[in-house]
C-alpha cells in the first residue's frame, strides 16, 4: 500500500520527533559555488567537521564563464566564489570537479552522467533544481544553505513529510513533440503552484517511453509547478543507462542493486493526496509567453484573453495575441533542463544542412565537459559551426546571467531552460520558454514558428 | 544559537504588505562568503538614497522606533529563498518578526537563525499597529513558554511546532539536535545496505 514515494522515505526515517518531524538520512549531497561557502563558515565557527565527506561532491557551474575557461576567471566576484569553493574542497578533502575538469559540468547534469545518482537514493543540492536527479527513483530536492550545513555536519536533515501527488500521461506522442512540450504543457494546466507542499510521482505509457535524458526534463521542471520534487519509478531504462557509468556497481554488485531497485514502484492499491491524468495526444510543442513557467501555451494557440497584463507588458505582447511568425533575437539552448547529448543531437539533425537566420544569436551550451566532448566525437559541432551556431564550454550560463552570458533589455530569446522570470536572462531579457527542437527551428528562421511544419 | 524565552522590547513597526526578500537584503549584497554583517544593508534601498544618503522617512533611521522585535504587514518575506534575510534581520538585531502571514521558506529560514516570526490575526496585527502609532515607546513582551505576546490587556496566543519552540527555547538549532542524534545516525548507518 505504499507510494513509491513512501517506501524511498520510510527507508531512510532515522528517527521521529515528538510533533511529528522525521530526521532523514541523506545519501549524496551535490554541492557548488554559489550556496555552499557560509555553511563551510559555519561549520568552521562552530568546529564541526564534514561527517561524510565521500558523500559530497563537488562542482563549479553557476557563476563561471563559458569561454576561455583554461584562464583565470575575470570577474571578481565569480572568481572569489569559485576559488572559495576549491579551498574548501581541498580543505576538507571533498571530491571537486572544478573549471576544466573532464568531469566538470552543471550539477544536475553531472550527477546522472557519472552514475552517481542511482534509483532509491536521497539526494540533495543548494539549488532548486535538484528534482532532475528524481528521474532514477530517487528522493532529490533542493536545500537552503542551513540546510546545507546540517547535511555537512550529520548527513540528515528534519523534515516533514511532503503530501503525495501522481501525474499520469498515457499514449503515444505526436511528431515533433517532446519531454519539455510534455511538463510545459503540465504546468500550464495545474499552475506555478498547483503543485506546493507536494512531492509528484509521473506515471504512465507516455513517460515510461522516454528515455533518461527525456525524464530527467521533466522532473528538472518538477518545482516550477511548485512540488517538492518529482520522481519517476526506475525500470530497463533506468537500469541501462546506469550500467557501465564510473560510479555505477559492477558485476555481481550490479545485479544485486537492479533486484533492489526492482521493488521501487508505487503498490497497486498505493493511495496518493492528489492524482492528475492527461492524455499524450492533447499535447502540442509548447512555448511559455509570460513571466512565470506556468503562462505557456500550445504553439499554435493564442495568448489568453485573461492573461496577465502586467506579465505581457513586461514581454510585449498582448492578449489573443498568435507568437507564431514572432522575431525573436536569440536563442538559448542549454540548462540543466536541456543541455545533454541527446538535447544536442536533435538539434544538430535538424539543422544540418540549415543555416541561422543572419539576425539571430545561437548560443548552445553543453551541460558538462562530458557532454562537450561527446559533441565533439560525434562531429555536432561541425554542424552547429556550420549553422552558424555558437558552441560554448560547460556551465549554467544564460539560464540564471549570473556570468557574462546575458539577453539584453527588450530582446527576445527562446529559450530550452527552466525559468522566464522578469529579468533571469539579464535585466528586462524577454524568455520564451520552449524545447530544442522549437528553439533550433526559431533560430533558423529567426521566428517562432510551429516545428511540425518543417519535419 | 542564542536562546530565546522572554523577550521584552519595544518595536519597529513597518506598515508594508508583501515585503520580498530583495527589499529585505537587495541582490547585489549577496557577495560575501560569510553570513555576518548583512544588518549594514538590511532595508537598504529604503534606508539610503542613491547618494547613501539617510532616508528620514524610513523606520530604521526614525530614532523614535527602535527594539528587538519588527512588525511587518501581511506576506512578509515572500520572494527569493535567500537565506541573507534571515541573515540580515538577526545581524541587524532583530529577534522577533510579527505579521499576520510569513512565507514558507522565510519562515524555516528565520527559525533555523534564531529568530522568532510570530503570526498573528489580521486584526490583531492592526490593533499592534495602533499601539505604536499612539506610543512608539510602547513595550511588547514574549513568553515563549507560553506562547504569548502581550502588549498591556492585548494578549495573543500564537501558534509554533513543539520541536522548533525547544530549539528556540534550548538557544538549539537543527544542527545541535543532529549533532545530538549522532548515535541514532551511525546506527541507522550500519544498517543501511547501499548500492
Ligand atoms: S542551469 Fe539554470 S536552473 Fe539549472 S542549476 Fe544552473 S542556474 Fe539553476
Amino acid at each position: 500500500m505504499k507510494t513509491l514515494f513512501d517506501k524511498i522515505w520510510d527507508a531512510h526515517v532515522v528517527k521521529t520527533i515528538p510533533g511529528g518531524r522525521e530526521v532523514i538520512y541523506i545519501d549524496r549531497h551535490f554541492i557548488h559555488e554559489v550556496t555552499s561557502p557560509q555553511a563551510f563558515a559555519g561549520l568552521k565557527k562552530r568546529n564541526i567537521s564534514i561527517y561524510r565527506k565521500d558523500k559530497v561532491i563537488a562542482t563549479a557551474d553557476h557563476n563561471v564563464p563559458t569561454k576561455n575557461q583554461h584562464l583565470p576567471i575575470k570577474d571578481p566576484l565569480s572568481k572569489l566564489q569559485v576559488d572559495t569553493l576549491t579551498q574548501n574542497c581541498l580543505e576538507n578533502d571533498i571530491t571537486y570537479f572544478g573549471l576544466g575538469h573532464e568531469k566538470n559540468g552543471i550539477v544536475h547534469v553531472i550527477g546522472p552522467e557519472l552514475g552517481i545518482t542511482k534509483p532509491g537514493m536521497t539526494i540533495v543540492c543548494g539549488d532548486s533544481h535538484t528534482s532532475t536527479h528524481g528521474a532514477f527513483g530517487s528522493i532529490a530536492f533542493g536545500i537552503g544553505t542551513s540546510e546545507v550545513e546540517m547535511v555537512m555536519a550529520s548527513q540528515c536533515l528534519i523534515l516533514n513529510k511532503p503530501k503525495k501527488m501522481r501525474i499520469t500521461v498515457n499514449g503515444q506522442l505526436s511528431k515533433g513533440v517532446s519531454s519539455k512540450d510534455i511538463v510545459l504543457y503540465i504546468i500550464s494546466k495545474l499552475t506555478v503552484n498547483g503543485a506546493t507542499g507536494y512531492f509528484v510521482e509521473y506515471a504512465g505509457s507516455t513517460i515510461k517511453s522516454l528515455s533518461m535524458e527525456e525524464r530527467m526534463t521533466i522532473c528538472n521542471m518538477s518545482i516550477e509547478m511548485g512540488a517538492r520534487g518529482g520522481l519517476i519509478a526506475p525500470d530497463e531504462t533506468t537500469f541501462n543507462y546506469i550500467k557501465g557509468k564510473e560510479y555505477a556497481p559492477k558485476g555481481e554488485k550490479f545485479d544485486e542493486a537492479v533486484a533492489y531497485w526492482k521493488t521501487l514502484a508505487s503498490d497497486v492499491d498505493a493511495v496518493f493526496d492528489h492524482e492528475y491524468a492527461f492524455d499524450a495526444s492533447d499535447i502540442s510543442p509548447m512555448i511559455t509567453y509570460g513571466t512565470n513557467p506556468g503562462q505557456g501555451i500550445k504553439i499554435n494557440d493564442f495568448i489568453p484573453e485573461k492573461a496577465n497584463t502586467k506579465s505581457l507588458t513586461y514581454m510585449g505582447l498582448e492578449n489573443k495575441q498568435s507568437l507564431i511568425g514572432k522575431k525573436i533575437q536569440h536563442v538559448f539552448i542549454g540548462s540543466c533542463t536541456n543541455s545533454r547529448i541527446e538535447d544536442f543531437r536533435i538539434v544538430a539533425n535538424f539543422i544540418k544542412g540549415k543555416r541561422k537566420a543572419d539576425h539571430i544569436s545561437a548560443l548552445i551550451v553543453p551541460g558538462s565537459k562530458q557532454v562537450e566532448n561527446q559533441v565533439k566525437k560525434e562531429g555536432l559541432d561541425k554542424i552547429l559551426e556550420e549553422a552558424g551556431f555558437e558552441l560554448r564550454e560547460p556551465g549554467c550560463s544564460a539560464c540564471l546571467a549570473m556570468n557574462e552570458d546575458k539577453i539584453s533589455k527588450g530582446e527576445y530569446c527562446v529559450s530550452t531552460s527552466n525559468r522566464n522570470f522578469e529579468g533571469r536572462q539579464g535585466p528586462g531579457s524577454r524568455t520564451l520558454l520552449a524545447s530544442p527542437l522549437t528553439a533550433a527551428a526559431a533560430a533558423v528562421y529567426g521566428e517562432i514558428v510551429d516545428v511540425r511544419e518543417y519535419i | 544559537m542564542e536562546k530565546i524565552s522572554r523577550i521584552k522590547s519595544s518595536a519597529v513597526p513597518i506598515h508594508i504588505e508583501n515585503i520580498d526578500t530583495d527589499q529585505i537584503i537587495p541582490a547585489r549584497f549577496l557577495k560575501s562568503t560569510t553570513k555576518d554583517g548583512f544588518g549594514e544593508n538590511l532595508f537598504y534601498d529604503w534606508r539610503y538614497d542613491n547618494n547613501e544618503n539617510a532616508i528620514g522617512d524610513f523606520v530604521l533611521n526614525n530614532n523614535l522606533y527602535n527594539g528587538k522585535i519588527l512588525i511587518a504587514g501581511n506576506n512578509f518575506g515572500c520572494g527569493s529563498s535567500r537565506e541573507h534575510a534571515a541573515w540580515a534581520l538577526y545581524d541587524y538585531g532583530f529577534r522577533v518578526v510579527v505579521s499576520s502571514f510569513f512565507a514558507d521558506i522565510f519562515k524555516s529560514n528565520a527559525l533555523n537563525n534564531g529568530i522568532l516570526p510570530i503570526t498573528v490575526s489580521p486584526k490583531q496585527l492592526d490593533v499592534i499597529f495602533k499601539k505604536i502609532e499612539n506610543n512608539s515607546r510602547q513595550t511588547f513582551e514574549v513568553i515563549l513558554e507560553d506562547q504569548l505576546f502581550i502588549a498591556d490587556d492585548l494578549r495573543i496566543n500564537f501558534e509554533i511546532d513543539a520541536y522548533k519552540k525547544d530549539c528556540l527555547l534550548n538557544g538549539l538549532d537543527d544542527i545541535d539536535y543532529l549533532m545530538n542524534s549522532m548515535d541514532e545516525i551511525k546506527e541507522f548507518e550500519n544498517k543501511q545496505v547501499i548500492f
